[in-house]
């Protein structure tokens, strides 16, 4: 019967999983390591942290491998293997500027107090196939410095791993406005479920786990005129390590028990005035704005689109666009960037539905019926092709 | 914080517990905050409860919402459930009582509907009545009954809030000026302990007679939504309808079950390879069992 394939039942899945496990190796080849995986794909394992939003390189190389390199997939299985682990507490808070930077720019100067730091990207190389390099040979690292720092930047004097942020110099010209001490409990998304409106810091947390790609999309649309915010130009961004502290249960003092890598941008521009000041005659000082984004890893274009976002979010939560866009609409930008939940629906569509196909079939039949009857008064009824599930 | 050498969890075996996770996947503390929530929806019949929804080994939009009530509740003793459309052999079932069965070992499962004490489907309800010693959950992919009409989340909670519903009546007079009947099919609105509209998830029409007043607690879990509602037992459930316009299960009248000649179970069409259809019952193990008893009579 034509139905039973589809109901396959334990005998296929079990089939299936035989084929999926069996790597498609050629025999004799070697299973690539966790360390080759992490060296030699860690943009592909910082994105998988990022979105898997686990901080866990081992794992997101395991996990990478294990999905052949299914970037969707394998940030899933990190984010499935996250509910498995207890919430033990909150880190303690850390400034930007704490960070050991590896790379570190600012677009909105030309020089900058600590220097500018281009360190470790693909920016300004030409994207050649380096087709004479096609066979593989084993690596001779270049000779390092001798304290095996990166190299000091330009005009940075005595380089010492850490930087000013571009925002403190901002503010101490007066441009943008003081910071303000936050002390409330900050949300947690992934212990309460989002409730629109959300607040700044909830939006934050919703973005840095976002899937890169659809970050960029929004982000990019904000940027060609579809809503967006004020601020385009990037103060600060800084790629480094971050340390992980917090209170020693026995002792209550703040012990620092790592670090980790992430990508952090700063992005300032011209507010616009509110619209109430607009007409009444008094002189708003003219004021720049700053938004966030932060990101595991070495992810650059995430960490700007969060920025861009977080502005456009920022915009759209006052009230201040005219017209509003996707990207100024919380609810369309958290609800549909999370690429573990929009895969999978995506994907769930795959799975049987001949109930609700099937209950749908009936309407339009009984439709399409009355429509036949002279006597009925309505037209043709529409054949309501929405799958019911979305109705 | 991983550094390197970090201890990497062995590879899965098939049929043995899974070592290095928790009973039931979960960590504990998010089991209970899930229990919480459903303690809470049960208590406010048909009201959506926000949760921090965790993400399992089944991907979003597969029944992840369904398995975290599952997950949180099942214990030592269970017996467990799972449906697809009515098919216990579905391949998303198989999947999910899999998963149970690897990390919740005590756990037994079982196709038979009236041995189960715990019931996840998704889109069906089973034929046979439920016991008031039976849970059965529900998987939901859009919670939301005025989704439909209403797609900003702060506006259906207001609605939702003063019973405002009026939008959502005027929808369906709608659809009757324009189509000369209320043609939403599966997922049919519901109105629950006449207060809260609510979705009774894709189930067909034919599912929701059933859910007035019954014995069973009903659970509904939307993973990827992020919300767990409940019919308590003995609950008024009411699908939406005019008096002039009443609600109406799907019929299949001269249709019966190709397998079990069945005539009075909801009835799923399949093609044949001759451009012709025939009908089988969407409940396997209803059907199963109603073989086995003619083939016994006989």
């Amino acid at each position: 019967m034509a139905y039973t394939s589809v109901r396959a039942g334990a005998e296929a899945i079990a089939a299936a999983e035989r084929l999926i496990q069996s790597p498609g190796l050629e025999n004799g080849e070697a299973l690539l390591e966790l360390r080759q995986v992490r060296n030699q794909f860690r943009a592909a394992v910082d994105q998988i942290m990022g979105e898997g939003g686990l901080y866990a390189p081992d794992l997101a190389a395991l996990a990478l491998r294990q999905a052949e390199g299914d970037m969707a997939e394998a940030a899933f299985m990190l984010r499935a293997y996250r509910s498995t682990l207890p919430r033990l507490g909150y880190a303690h808070p850390v400034r930007g500027d704490e960070m050991e930077v590896v790379r570190r720019i600012s677009s909105a100067f030309r020089d900058i107090p600590g220097g500018q730091l281009l360190g470790r990207t693909r920016d300004y190389t030409q994207r050649l196939l380096d087709l004479d390099r096609q066979t593989a040979n084993a690596f001779v690292a270049p000779e390092r410095s001798e304290n095996g720092h990166a190299p000091a930047p330009n005009g940075a004097g005595s380089w010492s791993g850490y930087a000013k942020k571009v925002s403190d110099t901002m503010r101490a010209m007066g441009l943008i406005p003081p910071l303000v001490d936050q002390t409330a409990e900050p949300d947690d998304i992934t212990r309460h479920s989002m409730r629109f409106p959300v607040r700044r810091p909830a939006w934050l947390q919703g973005l840095a786990r976002g899937e890169t790609g659809a970050l960029v999309c929004l982000a990019y649309s904000a940027l060609r005129g579809y809503g967006g915010g004020d601020h385009g130009t990037i103060a600060d961004l800084r790629v480094g390590d971050l340390p992980l502290r917090v209170t020693h249960p026995f002792t209550n003092q703040p012990l620092t028990i790592g670090t980790y890598r992430v990508t952090e941008c700063e992005m300032t521009g011209r507010e616009k005035p509110p619209a109430t000041a607009a007409g009444n005659g008094h002189h708003q000082p003219a004021m720049y704005g700053l938004s966030y984004g932060l990101v595991f890893g070495q992810n650059e274009r995430k960490a700007i689109s969060m920025s861009v976002l977080d502005s456009a979010l920022m915009a759209g939560a006052g009230g201040g666009e005219e017209n509003p866009a996707p990207a100024n609409d919380q609810e369309m930008v958290l609800s549909n960037t999370d690429g573990i939940e929009s895969f999978g629906f995506v994907e769930h569509l795959k799975l049987p539905h001949f109930v609700t196909f099937g209950s749908g079939l009936q309407v339009t039949e009984q439709l399409n019926l009355a429509a036949a009857t002279p006597a009925n008064g309505h037209g043709p009824g529409p054949a309501e092709d929405v799958d019911d599930e979305f109705r | 914080m991983s550094a390197p050498g970090h201890t990497l969890p062995a590879a899965a075996v098939e049929t043995a517990a899974l070592p290095g996770y928790n009973y039931a996947f979960l960590d504990e503390l998010s089991k209970k905050a899930i229990r919480r929530a459903t303690l809470k929806a049960v208590a406010i019949p048909g009201y959506q409860v926000p949760f921090g929804s965790r993400e399992l080994p089944i991907a979003r939009g597969w029944g992840t919402g369904g398995l975290q009530l599952t997950l949180s509740l099942i214990g030592p003793g269970d017996v467990v459930k799972v449906i697809d459309q009515g098919a216990d052999d579905s391949v998303n079932a198989v999947n999910i009582r899999r998963l149970i069965e690897r990390t919740a070992p005590d756990v037994t499962t079982t196709t038979e509907t009236a041995a189960a004490t715990i019931i996840q489907s998704r889109h069906r309800i089973p034929e046979l009545k439920l016991r008031a010693d039976q849970i059965m959950i529900y998987q939901v992919p859009l919670p939301e009954p005025l989704r439909v009409i209403e797609r900003r989340e702060a506006e259906t909670r207001r609605m939702h809030g003063e019973a405002d519903y009026s939008r959502m009546w005027v929808a369906l007079y709608e659809d009757i000026v324009r189509n000369g009947r209320i043609t939403r099919a599966a997922g049919y609105p519901v109105l629950v302990h006449h207060r809260h509209i609510m979705s009774p998830s894709p189930v067909p029409r034919w599912d929701l007679p059933p859910l007035h007043m019954a014995e069973n607690l009903s659970l509904y879990g939307a993973g990827r939504e992020k919300r767990i509602y409940a019919i308590p037992p003995f609950t008024d459930v009411a699908p939406l309808a005019f008096d002039d316009y009443p609600f109406a299960v799907e019929a299949f009248p001269g249709r019966r079950c190709a397998l079990c000649g069945s005539e009075t179970t909801f009835l799923v069409p399949t093609p044949d390879e001759h451009g012709q259809s025939y009908d089988v019952c969407s409940d396997t193990d209803w059907c199963a069992a109603n073989r086995q008893q003619k083939a016994s009579e006989a």
